[in-house]
């Protein structure tokens, strides 16, 4: 497959890659219209996502000015040393797609694959550390949402109402990430094709911005939850 | 599919309508079109259908009302002499009953297990005494049975209504213009040959499909008792062992989805696929409107998402968030619900509004009166929609806070006012032509003048203490939602009716519907008035003597009303089958759209369109495929130069 990359487009239509032979569609003028629509696009549709965690932040705020020391405790609850391992892991996906964009651009047909496939590990990475280590041993002491609470050391009657916007919190965030993988993982199977090269690389950039957006809500939610007290 | 050649023509020129092969293959091409005139028409038929089942439902919800539901108890003398006090149940039209479970119990007065045996056993201990326990692993028999109450008729009521309301926002209203005129119209508007993501559009159509199922479903499954506003508590406590309540949340959320990514892909066509020579102000009105629009969609609807995922986790895991036995806040609920829902009142007038300023300019052949200002003040309302929400519920929040957004709740006037002046003023000295359209464009300025005026003593606190949750308030919104919007819809389906199906409706049926929707609807809403200023609430099944000559008025006039839209429908299914063929340009139009075919190609244009004149330039320019003859330019006064 690596043959693809050293090919220029001028040679027989047999070899050309798929980017190069990416036509926009009918109901564009030019491949640039084309490639600004869907930025825009994906930039109103983060925007769309923003609004929905913000609805998310505004009952933390409410609830961590009405409940604060409910909230104070239940964050002590967490680790910030996984929490922490995380938007590591998130940041380093983040620089792996974006690098992505880049080979994608430059036809570095290898490392855009091998930067997508780290993105995808990372992701999993994420999920595996958010359910192994952090969701999995809290459900089992107790440390559930709303009614479902049934840890025996709480110290404020409140406490229930953190773990449930915890959960909420992360839990849609955790949706995003599952989202996301499907999207890279689409993004994947489509560059072994050679569907992504430098004329053609919609696809990784409106993905990349979509998961820059994933990253971003993390890193607002982490100190938001873990490092407060 | 059509070819292209090198220049990008089409060779493919027949009508989108045309079917191509056997009528399987015919299905399965609407079933997965990207055309947008398609999934226009597509959705033009689902909001119509939902329209008439949101409207029987509101027709029973009014047959109800005729009588008020109340619990007589009068005492009765026999043939024989004795008396006897009965007790019965007037006035209900409509009773659903209710479910209740009640043990099995055997000839001895024993509860029965499912197995047939009786549900508890004796033990007789070791030093004789006997203890009676529930056999581990039986399940107590129960039979159920259906009782008929006052209570369940009252239940059906509030479902029925609930019925109405979620059908009609959710399903309807919200929807109706963006997705079906406006799918259809605003590429051919704007010469573009599709929206910008066509596959997208079409994905939000399942979606609509999608949740429109979910909320059926609910509804077949006993319906929902909450009102469409879900308030919590009551949403979260309300028939907490059934999953009908979640299965209609999750269709509203579901809907959601579709209004964000239609609202998207217009905002990305507009600013992207304009024909050559059209500036933003060289833009028709319905595409400004419905820009508007989608830009409230997409800000807006995302926080009605996270309100209604929290209100599922909320009845499915009681996370307690808006549970006041948890610490957690119902009113935040509402403040999240009406953060979407006010904007979204909205997204539901400005497209009618956009298809209002189409039709007076063109049935009134005039020029559009302060078009800036027109485009302008469709922004402003959008902008002011997102800072009113607290109008919902002054009662629930501090004076201060009541009385800020009363303030700013009175800012909507002045761009409606623009608007509506702007309307007048193209009226004036107009060529104006009394065809269905047009009467429904001027019964949109009357019924929506009305319904505008009558939202200044709702955004009064002092007023508002009186009129709040009474029918003034019902009064109020279906003279801005029904009169506005529904009416404008309608005015807009004879409008483009010609051009999306190439058939020419009949004008003396349509004017006759018309009048009679005019009729009725004042009849019935206008009735409401006066009962909300006497003190008649809303939602309630019963209501005091005093009331019912107002009650029985309103239902007559929503009677008539229901005989106006039976004639529209009858009008269309006429002419779908037998309407004379429309000609490209009916009306004398300037916008795109008259330009093409009628109904046009698949592809909207043969070749791209260039912009060289504005929308309205009716004072500059012949219509296309008509003649100087049939609309003679006015004369310039003599000092023009």
């Amino acid at each position: 497959m690596s043959a693809i990359s050293t090919h220029s487009a001028t040679e027989t239509t047999a070899k050309t890659p798929r980017w190069a032979r990416t036509r926009h569609a009918h109901h564009f003028r030019s491949h640039e219209e084309e490639f600004d629509a869907c930025k825009l696009g994906m930039w109103l549709f983060l925007t769309t996502e923003v609004l929905l965690f913000a609805g998310i932040f505004v009952a933390y705020a409410i609830f961590r000015a009405k409940y604060p020391e409910a909230f104070s405790k239940g964050s002590h609850h967490l680790d910030w040393r996984w929490g922490g391992l995380n938007t590591v892991i998130l940041l380093i996906s983040s620089f792996t797609i974006a690098y992505s964009i880049r080979n994608a651009q430059t036809n570095n047909q290898v490392w855009l694959r091998r930067n997508l496939l780290i993105t995808l590990i990372c992701g999993g990475l994420f999920l595996a550390i958010k359910f192994i280590f952090e969701y999995g041993p809290k459900w089992a002491e107790g440390k559930r949402p709303g009614n479902l609470f049934l840890y025996p050391g709480a110290e404020n009657p409140h406490e229930p109402i953190w773990w449930s916007i915890y959960y909420s919190a992360t839990g849609i965030h955790a949706s995003h990430v599952v989202i996301g993988m499907a999207l890279i993982f689409w993004l994947y199977i489509r560059s072994l094709k050679g569907t992504y090269g430098p004329k053609h690389y919609t696809g990784v950039e409106v993905v990349g911005l979509y998961w820059h957006l994933v990253d971003l809500i993390w890193i607002f939610l982490f100190p938001l939850l873990y490092l407060i007290h | 599919m059509s070819t292209h050649d090198e220049h990008g023509h089409d060779h493919h020129e027949g009508s989108y309508l045309t079917p191509r092969g056997g009528f399987l293959s015919t299905v399965w091409a609407w079933m997965t079109t990207v055309d947008h005139k398609k999934l226009g028409v597509m959705y033009l038929a689902a909001i119509l259908t939902l329209f008439f089942v949101g409207g029987v439902a509101a027709l029973a919800v009014r047959t109800e009302l005729y009588s008020p539901n109340r619990e007589v108890t009068r005492e009765i003398t026999r043939d024989d002499g004795s008396k006897e006090t009965v007790t019965e149940i007037t006035g209900q039209l409509f009773n659903a009953g209710t479910v209740i479970s009640k043990p099995v119990i055997d000839s001895e007065g024993r509860a029965l297990a499912t197995d047939g045996k009786p549900l508890e056993e004796e033990i007789v201990g070791p030093d004789g005494t006997v203890t009676r326990r529930t056999r581990p692993d039986a399940k107590p028999l129960v039979e159920k049975e259906r009782v008929y109450t006052l209570a369940s008729g009252n239940q059906t009521y509030n479902r029925l209504m609930t019925l109405h309301g979620a059908i009609m926002v959710f399903m309807v209203i919200v929807p109706s213009i963006p997705a079906s005129l406006g799918n259809f119209f605003l590429p051919i508007m704007i010469g573009a040959k599709d929206v910008a993501f066509p596959r997208l559009n079409l994905l939000s159509w399942w979606i609509y499909v999608a949740g429109s199922i979910f909320a059926v479903v609910s509804v077949i499954a006993g319906g929902v008792d909450t009102g469409w506003t879900f308030y919590t508590p009551y949403s979260t406590m309300t028939d907490a062992d059934h999953w009908r309540v979640v299965f209609m949340i999750a269709g509203a959320f579901i809907l959601g989805f579709s209004s964000i990514l239609t609202g998207l892909n217009f905002i990305v066509t507009v600013h992207k696929l304009r024909a050559p020579g059209m500036g933003w102000f060289d833009m028709p009105l319905f595409v400004w409107a419905l820009y508007a629009t989608a830009i409230i969609q997409v800000l807006a609807t995302p926080v009605i998402g996270i309100t209604l995922l929290l209100l599922i986790f909320e009845r499915l895991f009681h996370v307690g968030i808006f549970d006041p036995r948890m610490g957690g806040d119902p009113v935040l609920f509402q403040h999240f619900f009406w953060f979407y829902s006010h904007p979204v009142v909205y997204v539901m007038i400005i497209p009618g509004m956009g298809i209002a300023s189409e039709l007076i300019g063109v049935h009134a052949h005039k020029k559009l009166f302060g078009y800036r200002s027109m485009a302008y003040a469709v922004l402003g309302i959008a902008a002011v929609s997102f800072i009113v929400w607290g109008h919902h519920m002054f009662t629930a929040q501090g004076e201060l806070a009541a009385a800020v957004f009363s303030a700013v709740t009175f800012l909507v006037a002045i761009p409606t006012a623009v608007k509506m002046f702007n309307w007048i003023g193209t009226l004036y000295k107009g060529s104006i032509q009394l065809n269905t359209p047009m009467l429904y464009a001027l019964s949109f300025l009357f019924l929506f003048a009305i319904g505008g005026l009558t939202g200044l003593p709702l955004a009064t606190l002092s007023t508002d203490m009186h009129l709040h949750d009474s029918y003034f308030v019902v009064a109020h919104f279906h003279y801005v939602m029904m009169g506005g919007t529904i009416i404008a819809f309608i005015g807009g389906i004879h409008h483009w009716w010609p051009k999306m199906f190439g058939r020419m409706y009949n004008e003396k049926v349509g004017i006759l519907g018309c009048l009679l929707v005019f009729v009725g609807f004042n009849v019935t809403f206008f009735t409401q008035f006066f009962l909300g200023t006497r003190g008649m609430p809303r939602r309630y099944a019963s209501y005091v003597d005093e009331f019912q000559l107002l009650h029985q008025i309103s239902t007559i006039g929503s009677y008539i009303l229901a005989i106006g839209m039976l004639v529209h429908l009858l009008n269309f299914v006429y002419s779908l089958f037998n309407g004379p063929k429309a000609p490209p340009n009916p009306w004398g139009g300037l916008t795109l759209e008259w330009t093409t075919e009628s109904p046009p190609i698949e592809h909207n244009f043969h070749h791209e369109p260039l912009v060289t004149h504005g929308p309205y330039d009716f004072d500059d320019v012949v219509p296309p495929h008509r003649s100087p003859e049939e609309f003679p330019l006015p004369e310039k006064p003599a000092d023009a130069h």
